[in-house]
């Protein structure tokens, strides 16, 4: 092992974050702040005046929150894949993106439930789905599929992080008393190696099923219902399919990201990128072969009901959102995916996939409950100022919590990346 | 209950009454426009076909109080329920306003307090001290009047009988002025509504999706949900 100076030398360009910090840090964090702040000061609005200052309505009764819901849900999917599946078949190209990953996870998983506390009649007494629980609600799954996910993953991160705040503690002095309780006494030796090799083994094992069993039970609470279009027995591989898919892009964009501003060019090199993208691209094939076979399935045997919904979302009033995300989740990336892997190439495609999955949990959502079975209660849907302020809030709490986390610890995992060139230069030798 | 549709005329009666005996609150016609009004008894009209061929159907929408409820089991709370004598009753302190079983109702039947509950100032005097009072966040339905049930059991208890047919009946089912509308027990084979619902003329809304709803439609002819 080298010394912690040479490491922090090696290293500098990972560590620099965490010691610096400029104007564009300070402008960011504060936009960043007010748009998060203003979203509380909507909530406040919301609580006192009641769901009426939304657009929601009768039958139109869950809309953009659970929009929001399942989306973030669904970009939590991302650390499950790339570092547990990528660790446990020892694909090297994705230790750079390990971390980023596995925060990504963490904080979309925040973000996520976040919404069900919005969407609530009476938010402040949540935690009566604990208290009260009535075990044949699918929402009482989620709430504990989703909990245990995020403990899960929340250690998950953590563990992977004590040897890097273990340096950290040595490095920073001025952040000793942060580094000192979170580094767990962790001094590096031989016995202390192998017990964290093995927890580590054991968490990479865990979180898959548990990611898998969150977003299945995320379509359930969708797919047991009797709503057409919506019943449907796909539903939960669609979703998983669906998460990762838009997990991987939400990735690859904070990785560009943080690649430009923190200078990471020499640890995400295109190689690692063209890697992700081949993955990005298998997803975009099994997004668009479920949705092709959910929507064939629906117009070839559907019933009235299910029609209804099917034609408003083909040629009807959604047309435009459905074409629209069929346009951003396969036309604009499956062509750049195939034959154009760069770093730019891969931003434009993951920009346009996480707009067009957003989109895509829209058009689940919106169209059928528009369109209920019995043909009496009609309803259309036009969000307020108060559901933009919270996802505009959503979305700068998800980043905002990133910036923050990228300064105080390292967004690379710095003892993966030097525990692998050892293994490298072992095997040329 | 039974609803005769070829006694119906529309009138609404039924949907006055309800919202007298229930406390249900007036949204205003900007809230209405948003879907935030509740009619726990709703009258809705269909116009068919073209002229000169046209028929006006008028079909009044109570809660169906399934047997086999698709809105209680996805409750995460068990804010609603089926109660023993088969309404399916929602239990108003407990609801946290998840609304999962608004969108699990295939009849559309189940309304959400968006604000607070407000009634004009001279109509206050008026409401009905026998009903639970309903705060903003939290789901209401029809309950086929549980108060006035409740009170005739409690009088039948009293003088050690059971209830008798037709002792009680909702507010919907009393102010109907074409007496298109019955209410029973539907276990007892000799009550009226039970006469009824063998008829020739019966039918149920949404019947293939097994929720097996307690109110029956009576009505002449083929019946088209579409």
């Amino acid at each position: 092992m080298m010394d912690s100076q040479a490491i922090a030398q090696k290293y500098g360009r990972v560590l620099a974050p965490l010691t610096r910090a400029g104007w564009p840090f300070w402008v960011t964090v504060g936009l960043l702040s007010i748009i998060f702040f203003w979203s509380f000061f909507a909530f406040g609005w919301q609580y006192v005046w009641g769901l009426g200052v939304t657009g929601m309505g009768h039958p139109m009764s869950w809309t953009l929150y659970l929009v929001n819901f399942v989306f973030f849900i669904g970009i939590s999917h991302a650390g499950a894949l790339v570092s547990a599946v990528l660790r446990i078949t020892h694909a090297r190209w994705g230790t750079p993106f390990g971390r980023i990953a596995e925060a990504v996870t963490v904080f979309a998983l925040a973000a996520g439930p976040t919404n069900i506390l919005f969407d609530l009649g009476r938010s402040i007494l949540f935690y009566w789905v604990a208290l009260h629980a009535q075990f044949k609600s699918p929402l009482l799954w989620d709430f504990t599929c989703i909990m245990t996910y995020l403990v899960v993953s929340t250690v998950f991160l953590y563990v992977l992080m004590i040897p890097d705040i273990g340096f950290l503690r040595e490095r920073l002095p001025g952040r000793r008393w942060l580094y000192k309780i979170l580094s767990f006494g962790w001094t590096g030796t031989e016995k202390e190696w192998s017990t964290l090799g093995k927890i580590i083994g054991f968490l990479c094992i865990a979180v898959i099923p548990i990611a898998v069993s969150v977003h299945t039970v995320v379509s359930w609470v969708f797919g047991m219902q009797t709503q057409p279009m919506w019943h449907s027995t796909i539903f939960a591989p669609y979703f998983v399919t669906g998460a990762i898919f838009s997990g991987i892009a939400t990735i690859i964009i904070v990785s560009v990201i943080i690649r430009k501003v923190y200078h990471l060019e020499e640890y995400l090199t295109p190689y690692n990128f063209n890697n992700m993208g081949l993955l990005l691209l298998t997803f975009t094939l099994l997004w668009a072969y479920f949705t092709f076979v959910e929507h064939l399935v629906v117009a070839y045997g559907g019933g009235t009901h299910e029609l209804a919904v099917l034609w408003s979302k083909l040629t009807g009033r959604y047309a435009p959102l459905f074409w629209g995300m069929v346009v951003l989740c396969f036309i604009i990336p499956f062509p750049i995916l195939v034959f154009k892997r760069t770093i730019p190439g891969l931003l434009i495609a993951s920009i346009c996939i996480v707009i067009g999955m957003w989109i895509e949990r829209f058009t689940i959502i919106i169209p059928s409950l528009s369109e209920p079975r019995l043909p009496y209660a009609r309803g259309a849907y036009t969000p307020t100022w108060v559901e933009w302020s919270m996802t505009a809030g959503l979305f700068a709490g998800f980043t905002l919590a990133f910036v923050l986390f990228s300064k105080f610890f390292p967004v690379i995992s710095i003892w993966e990346m030097e525990k692998e060139e050892k293994g490298k230069a072992g095997n040329s030798k | 209950m039974v609803i005769d549709l070829d006694k119906c005329t529309g009138c609404q009666a039924c949907v006055v009454a309800c919202r007298q005996e229930n406390n249900i609150s007036f949204e205003g016609e900007r809230q209405a426009k948003l879907g935030r009004a509740k009619f726990w008894m709703n009258l809705v009209s269909e116009v068919k076909g073209n002229f000169p061929n046209v028929e006006m159907h008028f079909l009044p929408i109570p809660c169906m109080h399934c047997d086999r409820p698709p809105c209680t089991i996805v409750c995460p709370v068990a804010a609603t329920y089926k109660n023993p004598e088969g309404i399916v009753a929602q239990v108003y302190p407990r609801c946290i306003g998840v609304r999962m079983c608004i969108s699990n109702c295939p009849y559309t039947v189940r309304y959400f307090n968006w604000h607070e509950p407000a009634w004009p100032e001279e109509y206050k005097k008026g409401l009905n001290p026998d009903v639970y009072q309903r705060r903003k966040g939290i789901t209401e339905k029809c309950n086929f009047c549980i108060q006035r049930i409740r009170k005739a059991k409690e009088e039948a208890k009293k003088e050690k009988r059971k209830i008798r047919d037709g002792e009680v009946v909702p507010a919907c089912v009393e102010t109907c002025p074409s007496e298109a509308l019955y209410f029973g027990d539907l276990n007892d084979p000799k009550s009226q509504v039970s006469r009824l619902a063998k008829s020739r003329r019966a039918f149920r809304l949404l019947e293939d999706l097994g929720t097996e709803p307690k109110v029956y439609y009576l009505k002449e002819g083929e019946w088209n949900d579409g």
